[in-house]
């Protein structure tokens, strides 16, 4: 009997730790949806203003809750992963092996491209990751549908072409070549002659704002608004010349890396970088933002890869290696590449503390140009000096897509819509900031007190402005040394001034204050006669 | 080795038929949507310049009265009908939806002072300057067979006489007693000749008396001694009674919460009292440049429509201080009374200029028939608004309006004249001695005394 309690009584104790978990993992994906912190009202006077505020929170809490659960039905699909067992390594898990665990629709995905002629190749994807842009060297530009594998379109431009990227959409593209920046259509007709750039070295697009940013040989950065045409910022970045540049997907900053060991970031609206910070002793040689925006990646030629936390612009991770592309998964998988080698870090902890995941080593003497992840696949695609080449990475992509934000199924019917509606919500390029979630806050007027040396400092400074003005010449007899100083003495004296009262006011605030707090102390019977009177 | 990667079939993830719809799938991650709250604000600020394009609230104008319209009234029983007075006795029934007379009623001598239909929409008692209260049997079968033969005027059930021109009438809510104001407050009976009750504190006329929607006995009265009285049918004298610094020339009360009314005052403001507190207002709605000459709240509770002598209407939400919308036309006159429609969603105005004029409540509304698609649109576009409304670009566009040039430098010189008073008792009150000078606020400085 007592014994059938007791397992009762477990039975009841396990119960609810079982919901704890549940709870856990809920406020865990709760998190998510919450876009940071609720803020605080706590010093807030007006009660009705609080009692609005308050209920939006709830709301807020609402809607992330609710988010939170439809993932179990609005998500169904679970993400990739490679899993190492007894005494395996994932990174001696090598394409083959893995190409005989999945299935036939992913075989489709690793292949080489073999094209050793007009290499090497450059290529970028369309936010959906359905269609891809090749570019190589020698003047071959081509787009080719990634999901069943057919070459759209390919073009002989017979000129260099140093970097390709997509538009809005697959319709476009456009192409760094010689001399210009050309775009281009899916026909392969070109669009326009974009003369503004000059040889542009790399090319990146700006899909929220319609911008394309390059940089040319000089090291001058263009913004161009492609739906106007108009050149939105033109700045010289008066540190040489580059071709390491990447966009910061969370706030549209652009990301340059130097040779003398600098990145800094862009954005169209000024003409000085926002952010210059020192992250190598040697060349840049690559740069990559986590899509999150809290973290950037950078190799530098001294043989070291780092990784940056970009809200506090500190190193997180020094790895040693050579690196001459990176990118970051949309899962935060770290892809680098050099030689004819990759590898692909993991952050397995959670804790930014990336490790090595997998490795590909490609045919030797293959030189890796590019790498690029497929978005919302578990696809790495490889651009080299033999063509391209893409392999299969487990846990590297996003498996759920949203249809209005990137559908790779997407109709024409679906894209023209899409079009319409990106075009409704272009932002403008002030938007362009280090933290896009200021936006629509208010900018606080409230200014702390200065502080004692701060005060100092400005009376020191005052004081210098009154020692340093000329007297005018006066009349005979009031121009005398004596009267000068005396004169001098006063200046300074008069510029003192309002600061000594201010000193006196604050002063007096306190005693009064320290009186009033001691009015109440009972004094002993002795001493009551010299308290204060109280005036009635 | 455990490995597993995203493969998607694109049978999965795309329709079998043309006839199908396509497959739609969601992803929350704010990871995938970035910026989004530059994205957001984008679309709250075209959302709002979208309101202005769309902003045509007047949608017609009602011509066939040969004088100034007064009064008029809504019938609580037919939505699209409305009575209207005008200054030279002339009654008129109106179809709103195809603003045309259904039918008239003559009989006034003078001005048509004051309309108001009983609550089953029977009933239509209208009294004037030529000192008759006269009653008019509406009931919808009577108006109909009017409308079909070709005589379409009504003769009045009763005719009754006074000793004073009246000039304003208010039916109960529930009941079928009725009010009318004049030199004293009256309250007559359907079925009775002679008013069965009187009223009268001090001399001076009435001019507006409303009955309270909730409390069937209560009702207020504004008189030209700018008092607001307070009257109770089961009491033989008045329960209370303030003074103000000007008077009131009409009050509603507000259908939601029936212990408060808005009284709409002669200096150009309108305040709101609660009943049971008289001797401060609970809010002051400020912007008209004139006097306020009418004023009729929406059956929502939320808001009320304003008419103006100075030529406009606005409207106003119950607790703001300031008007959400103003309403104009370069052929509009003055404004002598405002309505709102029996759902909420129209205003009508009769001003001086003989017309009475349909305007929409909410300017930039989608009339007609609203595709589901299109009202999510509109929600989404209306709860953007609201989450950047204090952003300044989205509030100049969205506060401002265009104004008449007349009232557009009256409203400068009022702010001006308002600027200087308290400049003025603020150094007043810095050179003399220390609380010898309060300052009232402006919810208290126009009442003068509260009588009991």
């Amino acid at each position: 009997m007592d014994e059938a309690q007791d397992n009762h009584a477990i039975i009841t104790k396990k119960k609810p730790s079982a919901n704890q978990d549940i709870s856990d993992e809920l406020d865990l994906k709760i998190k998510k949806y919450l876009r940071g912190e609720a803020a605080s009202f706590e010093d807030l006077k007006d009660r009705k203003l609080k009692r609005q505020l308050s209920v939006r929170e709830e709301l807020y809490g609402n809607a992330a809750k609710a988010a939170a659960k439809a993932e179990k039905w609005l998500m169904p699909n679970e993400g990739g992963y490679l899993e190492a067992e007894g005494i395996e390594k994932t990174w001696r898990i090598k394409q083959e092996a893995i190409a005989k665990e999945v299935g036939l629709v992913n075989l489709r995905n690793q292949y080489d491209i073999v094209l050793p002629d007009l290499g090497p190749y450059t290529l970028d994807f369309t936010s959906s990751g359905r269609y891809m842009a090749v570019g190589g060297r020698k003047g071959h530009l081509g787009i080719v549908d990634m999901i069943n594998l057919n070459l759209i379109k390919e073009i002989q431009v017979a000129e260099t072409v140093r970097d390709v990227v997509f538009l809005h959409n697959e319709l476009f593209f456009a192409a760094a070549q010689k001399k210009f920046v050309y775009m281009y259509n899916r026909d392969g007709t070109e669009i326009r002659c974009l003369r503004e750039h000059g040889a542009a070295l790399k090319l990146q697009f700006l899909k929220n704002h319609f911008l394309l940013a390059s940089v040319n040989k000089f090291g001058q950065l263009h913004y161009q608004d492609i739906t106007m045409g108009e050149i939105v910022g033109n700045f010289r970045t008066g540190l040489g010349r580059t071709n390491v540049m990447q966009v910061n997907p969370f706030n549209a900053v652009v990301g340059l890396g130097h040779a003398g060991g600098t990145v800094t970031m862009w954005k169209p609206t000024s003409s000085a970088p926002l952010v210059k910070m020192l992250c190598h002793h040697g060349p840049v040689s690559a740069l990559a933002f986590h899509p999150n925006g809290h973290l950037m990646a950078t190799a530098g030629k001294e043989k070291r890869i780092k990784l940056w936390d970009l809200r506090k612009f500190e190193p997180l991770q020094t790895l040693t290696g050579h690196a001459n592309t990176l990118d970051f998964s949309q899962k935060g998988l770290l892809a680098c590449g050099v030689g004819s080698f990759v590898q692909v870090l993991n952050d397995v902890s959670g804790t930014q503390n990336y490790s090595k995941y997998m490795t590909h080593s490609m045919a030797k003497g293959y030189q890796i140009g590019r790498l690029a992840f497929r978005p919302y696949e578990d696809v790495l695609a490889i651009g080299h000096s033999m063509g391209w080449s893409s392999i299969l990475i487990p846990g590297a992509g996003e498996p759920n897509f949203d249809t209005w934000v990137a559908n790779p199924f997407e109709t024409s019917k679906q894209r023209r819509e899409k079009e319409v509606r990106s075009l409704l919500d272009k932002l403008p390029p002030e938007t362009i900031m280090l933290d896009p979630s200021k936006i629509g806050t208010v900018k606080s007027t409230y200014r702390e007190k200065p502080t004692k040396q701060e005060r100092e400092a400005e009376v020191e400074a005052a004081v210098e402005a009154a020692k340093g003005t000329k007297l005018k010449n006066k009349t005979k007899g009031r121009n005398k040394p004596g009267k000068k100083i005396q004169k001098k003495q006063d200046a300074i004296a008069r510029v003192k001034r309002p600061y000594l009262e201010e000193k006196i006011n604050e002063e007096q605030k306190i005693s009064h204050k320290k009186q009033k707090t001691g009015e109440n102390i009972d004094l002993p019977k002795s001493l009551q006669r010299f308290a204060r009177k109280k005036s009635s | 080795m455990k490995v597993k990667v995203i493969s998607r079939s694109v049978d999965e993830f795309t329709r079998e038929r043309s006839q199908d719809l396509q497959r739609v799938f969601r992803n929350y991650d704010p990871n995938l949507r970035t910026q989004e709250k530059a994205v957001e604000y984008v679309r709250a600020l075209n959302a709002v310049k979208l309101d202005k394009i769309f902003a045509r609230p007047f949608i017609g104008a009602m011509d066939g009265h040969i004088d100034g319209v007064s009064c008029m009234a809504k019938n609580p029983t037919q939505l699209k009908w409305i009575f209207s007075g005008a200054m030279d006795g002339d009654i008129r029934l109106w179809d709103i939806a195809s603003r045309r007379t259904v039918c008239q009623f003559p009989g006034h001598q003078g001005a048509v002072r004051g309309l108001t239909v009983s609550t089953d929409g029977r009933m239509l008692v209208s009294c004037g300057t030529d000192c008759t209260v006269r009653l008019w049997n509406t009931s919808v079968d009577n108006l109909m067979e009017l409308g079909h033969s070709t005589k379409n005027s009504v003769e009045p059930a009763s005719v009754h006489v006074g000793k004073n021109a009246f000039l304003a009438v208010d039916h109960q809510w529930d009941g079928e007693l009725f009010a009318t104001a004049g030199a004293q407050v009256d309250i007559w009976n359907h079925n009775r000749s002679e008013p069965i009750n009187s009223f009268q504190w001090g001399t001076d006329s009435v001019i507006s008396v409303r009955f309270n929607p909730g409390e069937p006995n209560l009702l207020v009265a504004s008189a030209s001694d700018r008092g607001i009285m307070l009257y109770d049918l089961r009491m033989a004298t008045p329960v209370t009674k303030m003074i103000m610094m000007t008077k009131t020339n009409s009050i509603a009360w507000n259908p939601m919460e029936p212990i408060n009314f808005t009284a709409a005052n002669e200096d150009g403001n309108c305040y709101s009292y609660d009943a049971r507190k008289l001797d401060e207002a609970k809010c002051v709605h400020t912007d008209h440049v004139s006097a306020v000459m009418d004023i009729d709240y929406s059956p929502t509770g939320r808001e009320f429509v304003t008419g103006s002598y100075d030529r406009t209407v606005r409207l106003f939400h119950y607790n703001s201080g300031h008007s959400r919308e103003i309403y104009h036309t370069k052929r509009m006159q003055r404004v002598f009374c405002v309505k709102f429609s029996g759902d909420g969603s129209y205003v009508i105005s009769g001003s001086d200029d003989t017309n009475l004029r349909l305007w929409k409540a909410k300017a930039s509304e989608q009339l007609g028939v609203v595709l589901p698609r299109e009202r999510k649109k509109h929600e989404y576009h209306a709860a953007i608004k609201k989450r950047y409304m204090h952003l300044p670009e989205v509030k100049r566009i969205a506060r401002h309006r265009h104004l008449p040039k007349p009232i557009y430098k009256a409203a400068a010189l009022m702010r001006a004249m308002a600027d200087a008073r308290k400049r003025k008792q603020e150094r007043r009150k810095a050179h003399s001695a220390p609380g010898s000078i309060t300052t009232q606020p402006l919810r208290r400085r126009r009442i003068i005394k509260e009588v009991e």
